[in-house]
């Protein structure tokens, strides 16, 4: 090779597979010797098409898989809108057309990954107004605007992708028909029970369902749909007609090149993924390894490593791919794997089926039944994670079956009979890791000590999630047989989880740390197990923190009702709900700045924060504020903090609610509520989010018809944007979410975990949440609702408390015996006409000469503060 | 100098520490943390945290770590052993202790020790 000039290497297509490819070049050091051309046809970079029914909940950004628009590494070129209208493989040139047309680009290297096209039926009427496909975001946004103005949708096609339209017509507010020629919904991948249990949920949901029924032609009326044409069954009328019956790979390019392509479409490739030109290599939908293509992601990617390493002069091959499935689907579980329609000779089906719950539950094993074949599991498939990995097929053994497999589906078993899963048994099959690998990294050379430090580090249950109770298991198994535990204590003196503290304090009804260490615990507590007790106290009785045998369990900040700064002065953060504040009230927390010499910053939430009180000058300064009507802002607890907003309708000309009023209303609602972290919220009143709501534990954005509840973002160190809860609701309806949702993070969360973490390591995820919030599936809704009832009728402001209460003023002095003479340790500086901590040079004595002003020593540094 | 008893002071009552809590208090100009544990021993520590670099540990959360009564600092939540100084988490680290005893209800801080 000659490594001395740089090759170049075009890759036609930017879906997900060539962007993984693009990605995969990149990292593995491709680019180092090679120049990358990308030519996408759509105007967008590459999306992720398998979650394109959540565009209307999530928008195009973040279904965006290169946000930016372009790569980091500047080899790499993207053309988009651009097309390639043909390929000279002889001379390795090609043309483009659309934004570059008439251009041509030489090539060393061609990757094509055009992929698939969805298969319209050659009937009359799909060339009318009404009429659509479900594959790009620009198909999504075309049915949207139809929708605004039809009454009734019909889907072609009831298989997963039929299904997925389906639901987003019907999102959409649309009379929605699914019409499927085979006699049952998802044909490929379920048998006829299954069918007809997954039938009955979607029915349920209030969708037509229509089996067996073959569309014959479009119905239409001048230019535009109102129906379809059924063979021997009536009409359907419908404003709004979707095809999703298919697709065909996207081959014509390499048809037109003479490049070899299989039998029933796609480009022929070997197991390189290399064409029948040794230049050119095809991957994802677009290509046919063996004379096969492969509809799902998951083999896409496959095929885009493997090309990677081809060029690379590496061995890497793609002999076929797990074809196993699971998805939620509309709110129903749906899973199917291996072998599913009993085709291998003799197999055997064990089935469970429970029609009133909604469940239908078939394993396939081998004859002798010591081997599992495949599967199928609809409404509920909570097994799947550990049923796959145990699959047989030609290369690979699988897992032995126990003794009683029919436990593995009984819902007693759960899915979490004991297995014997081989060392190199693929616990996650879309990054590959298997279980010696998942062991390594809990073992004594690894640095992971729990699941999801796990799928943090090896990637096991990163990307689809499914076998995250696998990961689990495989973890918790490896640390039992070494008798070492997932150690969730909270630390040396309860050997319980925070969650767990909770309910036995609920239980018992403790209000004392003493009660609860003595019953409990061991020792006399520390700076971890004190705050917690004080915390879960507070959530459950709501009374002042600084109470009796309280104010010790306290850490500083919320002992002082102020935040600790590093010179060991506090600041001070007024509440000003909704960041909305009168001129009589800015000009207050000015003087009081002014008088007692301190520094002032706006924060992130929209208030502002008072650096360098000393602790005895606490009182005084609130007292002046108290007086003004301001109150505690908690900056200083593990609380409810801001509820960010616009501006809204009232100002805004885009605004459609009034975010404010609803800001102001949420935060006063909330305002002292003691949870396990610090709790954020924002409201926009459009969608263009100014408030930026999806960056807090809560946020609300306005639509035409209510508002959408987003919930679980973070900022910080590991930002998380919040996810969809639910949409389009009123108001009295998004309060009551709110207080479940924020209850059932109160009462299950651990220790300083946010709402994001916990959210991902619930069992479940957000559709937990959403099962718990929403649909109240465990009866708990109104007894969270009660509870948050509770602190709202509870609430009192702490500060106006603290100064009413002598006891509780006794203690901010600076020194027990001289409660007049200030610290001698606290001195400041001057920077940009404001005062500053000087550092600290080691303990001082009163009466050393004690630096004042400005010019004195230290370095500007950053202040932490809560905001 | 003065003589021992003359260097003990009467620095604030018993009942005005709080179980598992601590006052400072000023003696001879030095900034100094007293504590009472749960079992009403007093314990006296320099206020000065020499890790967080402030006069603070005082108002440090009072606890045990195994049989060891000892503060957090507020800061950055090191532990300090109640009866010696030393830094449970540091062992090069290690604040002065003060004598202390309470006499009739009244706390009463000592000269500082010498060593450990």
């Amino acid at each position: 090779m000659m490594a001395h000039h740089r090759r170049t290497l075009v890759v036609v297509g930017h879906g997900m597979v060539g962007h993984r490819f693009v990605q995969a070049a990149v990292e593995r050091g491709l680019t180092e010797t090679h120049d990358v051309v990308v030519v996408g046809e759509e105007l967008r970079a590459a999306y992720d098409r398998v979650a394109l029914t959540s565009f209307f909940e999530r928008g195009a950004e973040e279904l965006s898989l290169l946000p930016t628009g372009e790569y980091d590494d500047p080899r790499v070129r993207l053309l988009l809108g651009t097309t390639v209208e043909s390929v000279d493989t002889g001379a390795r040139t090609l043309v483009l057309g659309g934004a570059a047309a008439g251009e041509e680009l030489a090539y060393d290297e061609l990757v094509l990954a055009t992929g698939a096209a969805p298969f319209v039926p050659p009937i009359p009427g799909t060339d009318l107004d009404g009429v659509f496909v479900y594959r790009t975001i620009e198909d999504l946004e075309a049915i949207r605007d139809a929708a605004a103005t039809a009454r009734v949708g019909a889907v072609v096609g009831g298989g997963l992708l039929g299904l997925e339209a389906a639901n987003a017509l019907a999102q959409l507010g649309l009379e929605t028909h699914v019409v499927e020629m085979a006699p049952r919904l998802m044909a490929v991948q379920v048998d006829d029970a299954g069918g007809a249990v997954l039938t009955r949920h979607v029915e349920g949901l209030g969708l037509g369902v229509h089996t067996g029924a073959m569309t014959t032609e479009v119905l239409g009326q001048d230019g535009r749909v109102v129906g379809l044409g059924l063979r021997d069954r009536e009409p359907l009328p419908a404003e709004v007609v979707v095809f999703s019956a298919g697709i065909r790979p996207r081959d014509a390019l390499a048809r037109a090149a003479g490049l070899d392509v299989a039998e029933r479409g796609g480009v022929l490739v070997d197991e390189r993924c290399r064409t029948s030109d040794p230049h050119v290599w095809a991957v994802g939908e677009c290509a046919a390894p063996a004379g096969r293509m492969y509809g799902l992601v998951a083999p896409g990617y496959a095929m885009a490593e493997v090309v990677v390493d081809a060029l690379l002069g590496g061995p890497g091959a793609f002999t076929g791919a797990d074809m196993s499935t699971k998805l939620k689907l509309m709110g129903v579980d749906v899973a199917s794997f291996g072998d599913a329609f009993a085709t291998t000779e003799g197999a055997l089906e064990l089935v469970y089926a429970d029609a009133v719950a909604g469940v239908y539950k078939k394993l396939v094993v081998s004859e002798d039944g010591r081997r599992l074949l495949g599967g199928v599991l609809v409404g509920d498939a909570s097994a799947y994670g550990v049923l796959r990995p145990m699959v047989a097929t030609a290369t690979n053994p699988g897992i032995a079956l126990p003794d009683n497999p029919e436990d593995l589906i009984l819902p007693s078993g759960r899915g979490s009979a004991e297995i014997g899963l081989p060392p190199e048994a693929q616990v996650c099959s879309c990054n590959d890791v298997t279980r010696a690998q998942i062991e390594e990294a809990v073992g004594e050379g690894g640095s992971c000590d729990s699941p999801s430090c796990v799928t943090a580090c090896t990637r096991a249950g990163a990307t689809c999630g499914s076998c995250k109770p696998l990961v689990k298991k495989v973890v918790e198994d490896f640390f039992a047989a070494r008798g070492r535990s997932v150690d969730r204590s909270l630390c040396e003196h309860f050997p319980l989880s925070r969650q767990e503290l909770f309910e036995v304090i609920a239980v018992h009804g403790h209000t004392r740390f003493d009660d609860v260490v003595a019953a409990h615990g061991t020792g006399r507590g520390c700076d971890v197990c004190k705050p917690t007790v004080a915390s879960i106290l507070a959530s459950l009785l709501g009374d002042h923190v600084l109470g009796a045998e309280r104010r010790t369990l306290q850490d500083t900040n919320d002992a002082y009702l102020a935040n600790i700064q590093r010179n060991g002065t506090y600041s001070v953060v007024p509440r000003i709900p909704g960041g909305e504040i009168t001129p009589e009230k800015l000009i207050v927390i000015g003087e009081v700045a002014r008088d007692f010499g301190l520094y002032t910053k706006i924060t992130g939430g929209q208030r502002i924060d008072l650096f360098g009180a000393r602790m005895e000058q606490l009182p005084a300064i609130w007292t002046r504020l108290v007086d003004a009507g301001f109150e505690s802002g908690h900056a200083y607890g593990k609380s409810l903090r801001t509820v960010k907003s616009c501006v809204g309708s009232t100002w805004c000309r885009y605004g459609v609610q009034d975010s404010t009023t609803l800001a102001i209303m949420l935060e006063e609602r909330y305002r002292g509520l003691r949870s396990p972290h610090k709790l954020k919220g924002g409201v926009s009143g459009c969608a263009r989010e100014c408030a930026e709501a999806r960056s807090k534990d809560f946020g609300v954005i306005a639509t035409e018809k209510g508002w959408n509840l987003y919930v679980a973002g973070n900022g910080g160190a590991t930002p998380v944007h919040a996810r969809l809860l639910a949409g389009d609701l009123d108001t009295e309806t998004l309060v009551r979410y709110l207080d479940r949702f924020l209850m059932y993070y109160i009462r299950t969360a651990d220790r300083l975990q946010r709402t994001a973490p916990w959210v991902d390591a619930l069992d479940g995820g957000l559709d937990r949440v959403r099962e718990v919030v929403v649909d109240d599936v465990l009866g708990l809704g109104s007894e969270l609702e009660a509870a948050m009832a509770t602190h709202v009728e509870g609430y009192s402001d702490e500060w106006r408390a603290t100064l009413e209460d002598p006891d509780k003023l006794a203690r901010f002095v600076s020194f027990v015996n001289a409660p007049d003479t200030p610290d001698p340790h606290i001195t400041f500086r001057s920077e940009r006409d404001q005062v500053a901590p000087a550092d600290s040079e080691g303990p001082v004595l009163l009466g050393a000469s004690i630096p004042v002003g400005p010019g004195g020593p230290g370095s500007p540094e950053t202040v932490g503060a809560g905001r | 100098m003065s003589a021992p008893e003359a260097t003990w002071t009467a620095v604030c009552r018993l009942e005005q520490i709080e179980v598992e809590g601590g006052v400072a208090a000023l003696v001879g100009g030095a900034a100094v943390a007293v504590f009472r544990t749960h079992d009403d021993t007093v314990h006296a520590l320099g206020n000065y945290d020499p890790l967080g670099r402030a006069s603070v540990l005082a108002r440090g959360i009072v606890g045990t770590r195994g049989e060891v009564p000892c503060v957090a600092s507020p800061l950055h939540k090191q532990a300090y052993d109640l009866r010696t100084g030393q830094c449970l988490d540091d062992a090069a680290v290690r604040v002065p202790t003060y004598d202390v005893r309470v006499d009739r209800g009244v706390v009463l801080v000592g000269p500082q020790r010498e060593g450990p």
